[in-house]
């Protein structure tokens, strides 16, 4: 598994250089925006991106309330953490498009607003992760990573009412894209797939050995007193 | 789940309320802060203030929750008695049950009173149909106080207690917040019809309440 490593950092770091030529050389000027859109290509494989990571947590979240195993809770905080990082990344890019297109930063419509909500509702658990304290944690969060997915549908259901402006998914039906956008988007988002996933092994990599860390040293401290106490006597 | 503790438990906290009074004044006491000062950030009398009066009041009584939902469990805290509840066989769906109905006497109480507030001071009158207006408010209680509950079961569990249950509520609690702040408004003006935001509320309380009784226990048990 180890050597797998920097085969996949060779492979992204590949694939993101393809995919940045393919974004800003290749890719056709789009008719009417000119290359502010060439944004999209960022902004667009972010959110797929994010979305990989927020089920990842899901799923790892309900494992490890099943199974009690802490490699599926450092798989979710991992998880959770690219996800918000890829959630920051899409909240950012949007206003820099949104500016000069719609002449906005921001605008309250269903996508925006949904995202900000699921932003939210990720950095609150991360703070819970942060300020819950030891063994009861990793259920603590999961419960809550349950109670967002849950919550997902009712935000966008209730903001799609309230309102919309977002352009309409390109993706699928009744959408015109260039086909050779739509290749172009399919690199980008493989590349930062690619980079995401890089950075979640690492990052599950540290947690795991920062909890055998905390483990030995729990080890150490409780082997210590009996030590001292011995001398004292 | 055993009927006797939602019972004991509910019964047990009401009279410790009925003779501290310590939630219900520090609730109305911080709703009335709010109203008050709410009339100076936005014009009360203005014909206006209709659309806005839904947010006003719910954000006051959601704010108004917090302080009696962070109340909750801090009192089983002390002599351990969380941990007794722990040990024992009891099913800890009767123990949220109970807390979570104990919170909506609490919060309903507060509305009761705050309502006949709200109407004086911002000049309400509901130009659509009234009798919808008990609908949301109960169905939107629900929705804060069970979840309240669940998460106040949760920051009560962690270092910075009473600053982390909003952290955790509010973000969870935005589509139902946004369900009762339109519906009352769409009450209130009479303009449009408040069917969809009700029959969201119902959704969000029906998914919530099943998702606290299933993982209350976990959250229990979590050592």
């Amino acid at each position: 598994m180890k050597r797998a490593f920097p085969i996949l950092a060779v492979l992204t770091a590949v694939l993101l250089s393809y995919a940045l030529y393919e974004a800003l050389v290749v890719a056709p000027t789009d008719a009417l925006q000119g290359d502010v859109y060439r944004i999209i290509y960022y902004h667009v494989p972010s959110a797929w991106t994010m979305f990989v990571f927020f089920a990842i947590n899901f799923v790892a979240s309900v494992v490890y309330l099943i199974k009690r195993n802490l490699k599926a809770d450092a798989v979710a905080v991992s998880a959770a953490e690219i996800g918000v990082v890829f959630c920051t990344v899409v909240l950012v890019t949007g206003p820099i498009w949104a500016r000069p297109v719609w002449g906005i930063w921001w605008t309250w419509d269903v996508r925006l607003t949904s995202t900000l909500v699921l932003w939210l509702i990720y950095v609150s658990y991360l703070t819970l992760r942060r300020f819950a304290s030891g063994g009861n944690m990793p259920v603590l969060a999961a419960a809550l990573a349950i109670f967002g997915a849950l919550d997902m549908p009712l935000v966008y259901f209730s903001i799609w009412f309230f309102r919309t402006q977002h352009p309409q998914p390109v993706v699928g039906d009744g959408g015109s894209i260039d086909p050779r956008m739509f290749q172009v988007w399919l690199i980008n988002w493989a590349a930062f797939l690619c980079f995401g996933m890089l950075v979640f092994w690492s990052r599950y990599r540290l947690e795991v050995t920062r909890r055998d860390v905390e483990q030995i040293q729990a080890m150490q401290s409780l082997a210590e007193p009996t030590r001292t106490s011995g001398a004292l006597r | 789940m055993s009927k006797g503790l939602t019972r004991a438990t509910l019964v047990k906290d009401l009279r410790l309320e009925w003779r501290s009074k310590d939630a219900i004044n520090s609730m109305l006491f911080f709703a009335l802060l709010v109203v008050v000062i709410f009339s100076f950030s936005f014009d009360p009398t203005a014909e206006e203030s209709r659309q806005i009066a839904g947010g006003l009041v719910w954000v006051a009584f959601l704010f108004a929750a917090v302080v009696a939902l962070n109340q909750t469990w801090g009192r089983e805290l002390r002599n351990h008695v969380l941990d007794a509840y722990r040990v024992s066989p009891a099913p800890a769906n009767a123990l949220f049950l109970a807390k979570a109905l104990g919170n909506f006497i609490f919060v309903s109480v507060l509305e009761a009173i705050m309502t006949p507030l709200f109407v004086v001071f911002y000049n309400l009158r509901a130009l659509g149909p009234a009798y919808q207006l008990p609908v949301v408010a109960v169905l939107g209680t629900w929705a804060l106080v069970v979840n309240g509950t669940f998460f106040a079961a949760m920051s009560v569990r962690t270092r910075n207690r009473e600053v982390m249950l909003p952290l955790l509520l509010f973000p969870i609690t935005i589509p139902a917040l946004l369900a009762m702040v339109e519906a009352t408004s769409a009450i209130l003006t009479g303009e449009l019809s408040a069917k969809f935001w009700i029959v969201l509320l119902g959704a969000y309380d029906v998914i919530f309440t099943i998702a606290s009784l299933v993982l209350f226990e976990l959250i229990l048990h979590a050592e």
